[in-house]
């Protein structure tokens, strides 16, 4: 066991996958020498040398352009957009080619890109550096969506992803880069499409991914003292959705709350409460409830607090369920 | 001063290139010409721009400043010498790094402060934090957090002026500041293009402080002389010390100048050095020791004050007197800041539309639902 942050979980997850396979390489603004604004990277340029982990210049647009031309002659290159807000520069590239480029040759190409982004609130930063723009992405066939919550999943899902022959877009909960835990290095991970039931309980599932699925499992044990019995489901992959996993958990308890930090509206929590009241509509008790973001831009720290779904305002929601 | 007119790339001598120019920091009298209330005028804002960005720093480590604050120390002869090029009726567009543009422009510090604390006297209510400033009347279209966000965006505004007006020595024109970094992202190039096939008046310039974040220029541009990024679209170039904020002004004057007259783009690079980190949580741990002091050395505010004392344009008692005052003005706009309040948590959804739009839920927890949604507050009832 050893014990590592999040971020300290990443990088050695990329360091296996570099040191097992001589086509995986890292590039990015800062990459290198830095080892990232939020040093992800750190040491494996050092490590690695400046082939494999490769300095770009400022140009998102190329990096992803410039993976994908790395990915079709056999390279598999992991892509470190800084922020979330800065992925869109780079939106062309992984939305007209990136997620298009396997259907144009029947699958005779294999685009294995990771496109690592730090996503999400917490840390005090403003527009364009709390973002999570994961609805963008997960609207795009073609592309894997997925998203860790803690370190144990970070270090294997970044060698799933690597390993994955398909373009995967990578979000990293940046408020939890310093989460801790222990970490058996040579564990296997639950495969990359699986969502997992991180709290098993009777009452409510709950639904989140990323930086909110600790903020339910504190939820869930505050809700605890209250008598109430919370399920938290981790989804880990955001497209595909592990659908068989909902299902079976909400067939039990009835209710479901889905939580994530981007807006509501046309959010991520609409497609799983559609697909959750398709299946599962014989068995609900209530309608499929959301707790997310507002629908005004990413604001400025003195508001984030407000901004950002906590643990009052999933408990609120849980209560709403039971009000049916 | 390097000129680089639209033609082969061959031509000029390559400019000073970095870390090798012999007349930075050097003593030399302004010209005769020189109105000496004007030099006091910009020693004034440089100090300003100095002590603002140093009590920046300060608040931010004492977490009065959230978010990311970039500096322009290192800066303020480039920031001033450009601001002194510009007419109240240009327009200016910038980056993320511009408290000192904003300030150089005429914003009170008070509301510049008060952005930075995220308050709502700021002059962008609090909503906008460092980078977004932003002040219509004052014509400073934007801070722009994006890199490169701004230069299309700038580059509309000269297609507006050139669309309503023709060229002459009262057109307006636009102002469009970038970092070194910032001229390797597509959106410099589509811009130089645009403004170029359309005759635009728009002066890009080009702050070279040698860094984009960790990234030296040379690593980087493919042309590290920036000034001659303009090349491929005919958009002739100059570079310029960025520490001499008099002959930044002059080349700005000028090609501002054929931006008026002649609706013709330009390329403007200043080569200056970035004192600190690349924001105020950086310790620019990539840059050695030496480097460090060598930046420290070419500082221009000390410079450009020997210089005016030189040539007796002020005395050590009014430069001490100047930079007291500067120090209070900076003071007193903490003090407003720290005094307003923050933006009210109901005014989170002001000004996302800028008309009234029908239908758009902006409810927060405990307000009534919009049509077809439902809380416990309509349930708890029934
Ligand atoms: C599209 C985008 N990518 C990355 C960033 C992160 N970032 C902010 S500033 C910066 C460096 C810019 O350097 P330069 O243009 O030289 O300006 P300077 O900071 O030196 O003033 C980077 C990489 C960003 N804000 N936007
Ligand atoms: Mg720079």
């Amino acid at each position: 066991m050893t014990t590592l942050t999040l971020g300290k979980a990443l990088n050695a997850g990329m360091r296996r996958a570099m040191e097992s396979d001589p086509k995986v390489l890292v590039m990015g603004e800062d990459v290198g020498k830095l080892g990232g604004v939020f040093r992800v990277t750190d040491g494996l340029q050092k490590d690695f040398g400046e082939d494999r982990v490769i300095d770009t210049p400022l140009a998102e647009s190329g990096i992803i352009g410039t993976a994908i031309g790395l990915a079709l002659r056999g390279y598999r290159p992991i892509c470190e957009i800084q922020f979330d807000g800065f992925v869109f520069p780079a939106a062309d590239q992984i939305i007209t080619q990136l997620a298009k480029m396997p259907l144009r040759s029947l699958g005779a190409l294999k685009l294995p890109v990771v496109v690592r982004i730090p996503c999400g609130g917490g840390i005090g930063a403003v527009e364009h550096h709390s973002e999570s723009p994961e609805a963008y992405f997960t609207h795009t066939s073609g592309l894997r969506v997925v998203a860790c919550s803690n370190p144990v999943d970070a270090y294997t899902m970044i060698q799933d992803a690597v390993r994955c022959d398909d373009p995967i877009i990578f979000f990293e909960p940046k408020r939890r880069y310093w989460d801790k835990a222990d970490i058996d290095l040579d564990a296997p991970g639950l495969p990359l499409d699986r969502a997992r039931v991180v709290r098993p309980g009777r009452d409510v599932t709950l639904v989140a991914y990323g930086p909110m699925v600790k903020t339910c499992l504190e939820a869930a044990a505050a809700a605890e003292e209250d008598g109430r019995d919370l399920e938290v489901i981790d989804l880990r992959s955001l497209n595909p959705l592990d659908m068989a996993v909902l299902e079976e958990s909400v067939q039990r308890t009835g209710r479901c709350v889905v939580v994530h930090e981007a807006p509501i509206f046309t959010g991520l929590g609409a497609e799983v409460a559609a697909r959750v009241s398709e299946r599962c509509f014989y068995h609900l008790e209530s309608p499929v409830l959301r707790v997310g973001g507002f629908s005004t831009p990413y604001p400025p720290s003195r508001l984030e607090e407000y901004y950002l779904p906590d643990l009052d305002r999933v408990l609120d929601a849980v209560d709403r369920t039971f009000a049916y | 001063m390097v000129a680089n007119t639209p033609g082969p790339a061959s031509s000029p001598e390559p400019g000073p290139a970095h870390g090798a120019r012999s007349d930075v920091g050097a003593v030399r009298p302004p010209g005769a010409s020189e109105d000496a209330e004007v030099l006091r005028g910009y020693y004034r804002q440089m100090a300003l721009i100095r002590a603002f960005e140093l009590r920046s720093a300060e608040m931010y480590a004492r977490a009065k400043i959230g978010g990311y604050c970039h500096l322009n120390l290192g800066e303020e002869a480039t920031v001033v010498g450009l601001m002194a090029a510009l007419r109240p009726s240009d327009y200016l567009f910038a980056g993320y790094r511009v408290h000192g543009y904003a300030l150089a422009r005429g914003a009170e510090p008070g509301r510049v402060m008060a952005e930075l604390f995220g308050r709502v006297t700021g002059m962008s209510g609090g909503r906008g934090g460092s980078m977004h400033l932003f002040d219509a009347g004052l014509r400073l279209l934007g801070g722009y957090g994006i890199v490169g966000g701004q230069l299309p965006p700038a580059t509309g505004a000269a297609l507006a002026i050139a669309y309503r007006g023709a060229p002459g020595p009262d057109s307006e024109a636009v102002m469009c500041l970038l970092g070194d970094g910032t001229t390797n992202i597509g959106a410099f190039h589509e811009a130089l293009n645009l403004a170029a096939v359309w005759r635009l008046p728009i002066v890009y310039a080009i702050v070279n402080n040698q860094l984009g974040m960790g990234t030296p220029v040379e690593a980087a541009s493919g042309e590290p002389e920036l000034f001659r990024r303009g090349c491929s679209y005919r958009i002739p170039g100059e570079r310029v010390d960025g520490n001499d904020v008099l002959a930044v002004r002059d080349a700005a004057l000028a090609l501002m100048e054929s931006a008026r007259e002649e609706h013709r783009p330009g390329l403007l690079e200043a080569v200056s050095y970035r004192i600190r980190g690349h924001s105020v949580v950086d310790p620019a741990r990539y840059r050695s020791a030496e480097e460090t002091q060598r930046v420290r050395d070419l500082d221009p505010l000390p410079a450009f004050r020997a210089r005016l004392i030189e040539g007796g344009v002020l005395d050590q008692e009014t430069a001490a007197r100047i930079d007291d005052e500067t120090e209070r003005t900076v003071t007193a706009a903490i003090e407003f800041a720290d005094t307003s309040p923050p933006p009210p948590v109901d005014t989170l959804f002001d000004g996302v539309y800028a008309t009234p739009v029908p239908n758009v839920f902006t409810g927060l927890p405990g307000d009534p639902p919009p049509d077809g949604q439902t809380t416990v507050t309509t349930l708890g009832e029934s």
